[in-house]
């Protein structure tokens, strides 16, 4: 597509400057590719550096702050509730998104079935995921209430406990509600996706290996899971980003208490930067989930990603 | 205080007259010096940001005082809400960058982390002293520094005791105690009668740091000495953290989880005996649609926290004030304002309509009928008077206003009280976890 210029007598080149970077392919690739870098330099990356450069200042809200290089992360270093907000939120992130795997897996295989009123049970499974996050976090602050909840209540009416249970008072209980209250929430997302996983898979491999004699367990092991494989990799991934920076459902469920139980590094982060003014503390707090979060992004891509073998060929 | 000696010879002065005028003649209306007013610049117009209402009467009366101001002077004043917890970001960011609403009615020590990007409103604050009784100690000490007034005290949405009447009394108690051991004893006995106790110990913004503050200073503990030296770490910080834990064994099981709604739910279902909370458990009772919940009302009564081992009131209340920020193009019409909504006039009727809700930082105002309407109301008439200020006892700012962000108080005393840590240990962490703050 490279227009040639025209041959004239006298002259090699007549087009204008306009014209000629009109059909000069690299020029126009950049061209085109400009809105898109416009937007994300502007929405994603400025903002990002900006994070990491205020993590490396003792700005507070609004004001410029002096780079004072890693101080912040060395301060935190020694913070025993940074540190305990860093493992609440690999406690957090793994127990939920493990078990929002298994049991989104195991309803989307349900859903994979022909049942009665196929398309309104898909739409009520979504319904979670629809609500807004606030809402469903008030709802469960009614039901994990210490005076009010409807769970203790119905347990004690049967006779199962004698006293409420103190679902947000105790720190192990408080960890368990709110990665329960996150489990409810996150379902959906993994069960319609792994759902439309599922439904690519053609229903030939299966018949033959029914054919073959293959157990149901044997075809979901050899033939519904690797095919899912690339599915999972980018469901999970979303799923771990989602819950490792999850912060509405801890900040209306607990604020980050028991005693800091359920404090997460973004509602930490939130409670230095915003309330507390530390804009450069909290800013740090964030820019150290960054490892984290590469990490897990690195694990799904290496770990979890589109094999030969899926396709019948041989991996190396 | 030295350099406030003329600040003070007016308000002895003005506060004797205002004082003596009522005892004499019993004026609902003391008498109160001369005017002052400034005058607003040609074509002001203001922005005003304050917290959203608690309660309707507060906005009513507010925006009427507003209407009356535009009304007088025909500066047009624009009034926009904010959740209460809000406020302190968005003023924040207003005196760094340099635009946004000409008043904030912040909190705390709001004024204090940019002292520099202020109104001095010394002629203002001196005037309204010297006219109503001078301001309370606290109060000054939250307006004032380096010896000028860089914030207006515009109240507090006190703390009290909130307790059922008739189940202290079921329990032997005909009279409130007003020391620390006389709550424990009134609580031990409540509690076995099958009433127990609750106060908030989550990390609740309001109800958790207030009566944590003062259960700390009552018993002579502080997080920092006037040199702003962390000193938490002390025997009277330990001796508070065993005094709790002997009242956390009187509540009703959950109060670790307890954020700012808990507790009024609680009392309202009748579920607890006793709570530390504004007056809005009380508001609540009264204003109620069931019949059977106003009926309580008239069962609840307030007692101001009780004095501890220091003798002397130490109480924390959610406290406001109002800051003119020097982008403002009209501070003389911010000032007028303020002058306005201050005065007596204004002031009376606002803090009536509030029904208790909001305490003054004048002295003379303790004269407004409403607290003496229903007995109900008078302990909240005194909380500045006994109040401390956040950061007792060292200055004010950046470093007080993150510690209390960070709930450093609120996390020792659930800590301790929960059986997490034992009270030393308890105690030695929130030592080093101030000593981040305060590390500049």
């Amino acid at each position: 597509m490279v227009a040639e210029a025209p041959k004239v007598p006298g002259r090699s080149y007549q087009l204008s400057l306009w014209a000629r970077l009109n059909n000069n392919r690299d020029i126009l690739g950049l061209f085109f590719m400009l809105p898109a870098a416009v937007i994300l330099l502007l929405f994603l990356t400025y903002p990002l550096g900006l994070g990491v450069y205020l993590s490396m200042t003792d700005s507070r809200i609004g004001g410029v702050g002096n780079f004072i290089w890693f101080e912040n992360f060395e301060w935190l270093y020694g913070d025993r509730v940074f540190w305990l907000a860093v493992f609440n939120t690999l406690l957090y992130t793994i127990a939920a998104s493990i078990i929002k795997f298994a049991l989104g897996l195991w309803l989307a295989l349900i859903l994979n079935h022909h049942l009665p009123f196929k398309a309104f049970i898909r739409a009520i499974v979504l319904l979670p995921w629809i609500v807004p996050t606030v809402l469903s976090a008030i709802a469960f602050w009614w039901l994990f209430d210490s005076q009010y909840s409807i769970i203790s209540w119905a347990l004690q009416k049967m006779g199962i406990i004698d006293q409420y249970i103190d679902f947000l008072g105790d720190p192990d209980n408080a960890r368990a509600s709110v990665i329960a209250a996150n489990i409810w929430r996150g379902i959906p997302f993994v069960a319609i996706t792994l759902l439309a996983g599922l439904q690519t898979i053609s229903v030939s491999l299966h018949e033959a290996a029914t054919l073959d004699g293959a157990t149901p367990w044997q075809r979901f092991r050899h033939i519904t899971l690797p095919m899912l494989t690339p599915i999972i990799a980018v469901v999970m991934t979303f799923s771990v980003l989602f819950t490792f920076t999850d912060f509405q459902l801890i900040y209306v469920l607990t604020r980050g208490g028991p005693l800091n139980a359920t404090h997460l590094m973004a509602t930490l982060s939130f409670q230095r930067a915003i309330p507390g003014t530390q804009l450069g503390e909290g800013a740090a707090i964030a820019t150290a989930m960054i490892p984290f979060l590469i990490t897990a992004i690195l694990f799904s891509y290496f770990g979890l990603q589109n094999r030969k073998w899926q396709h019948g060929g041989r991996d190396d | 205080m030295s350099n406030f000696t003329r600040r003070n010879v007016l308000k002895t002065g003005a506060g004797l007259a205002a004082t003596g005028a009522l005892a004499s003649k019993g004026l609902i209306r003391p008498a109160f010096a001369q005017d002052m007013s400034f005058t607003p610049e040609d074509g002001a117009s203001l922005r005003v940001l304050r917290w959203s209402k608690f309660v309707q009467g507060d906005e009513d009366l507010f925006l009427q005082n507003v209407a009356k101001f535009t009304e007088m002077t025909g500066v047009q004043v624009q009034v926009d809400n904010e959740s209460w917890e809000d406020v302190r970001p968005k003023a924040a960011v207003a005196a760094n960058v340099g635009s946004g609403p000409d008043i904030i009615f912040g909190w705390y020590d709001d004024p204090h982390q940019y002292p520099d990007k202020l109104v001095d409103l010394t002629d203002l604050c001196d005037y309204l002293g010297g006219k109503y009784g001078g301001w309370f100690d606290a109060a000054q000490t939250y307006g004032m520094r380096d010896g000028r007034w860089i914030g207006m005290p515009w109240g507090a949405s006190g703390n009290c005791l909130v307790y059922r009447k008739s189940w202290a009394e079921e329990a032997g108690f005909s009279e409130w105690p007003s020391d620390t051991e006389g709550l424990l004893e009134v609580m031990r006995a409540m509690s076995a009668n099958g009433h127990p106790p609750g106060f908030a110990l989550g990390n609740a913004v309001g109800d958790g740091n207030t009566w944590t503050h003062w259960a700390l200073w009552s018993h002579g503990g502080k997080m920092v000495d006037e040199n702003n030296t962390v000193v938490l770490n002390s025997p009277e910080t330990i001796a508070a953290l065993n005094y709790v834990k002997q009242m956390y064994e009187t509540f009703i099981p959950g109060t670790i989880s307890w954020l700012d709604p808990n507790n009024n739910r609680a009392f309202l279902s009748g579920q607890i005996s006793l709570t530390a909370n504004g007056i809005s458990v009380f508001y609540a009772a009264k204003n109620s649609d069931d019949p059977a919940i106003r009926e309580m009302a008239d069962d609840i009564y307030h007692a101001n926290m009780p004095i501890g081992p220091v003798g002397t009131h130490s109480e924390l209340h959610l406290f406001t004030q109002a800051m003119v920020f020097n982008y403002t193009q009209y501070p003389n019409a911010c000032k007028e304002f303020l002058r306005f909504i201050m005065e007596w006039d204004q002031y009376q009727p606002w803090q009536a309509a509030a029904e208790g809700y909001i305490c003054h930082p004048l002295q003379a105002y303790d004269e407004n009928p409403i607290w003496t309407a229903d007995v109900r109301n008078t302990p909240y008439r005194d909380c500045i008077r006994n109040m401390l200020y956040n950061g007792y006892s060292g200055s004010l700012g950046y470093a007080s206003a993150a510690a209390m962000a960070d709930y450093i108080v609120v996390n020792m005393f659930a800590e301790a009280a929960s059986g997490a840590k034992s009270p030393e240990d308890a105690a030695a962490d929130a030592h080093r976890r101030a000593e981040r703050y305060y590390r500049i």
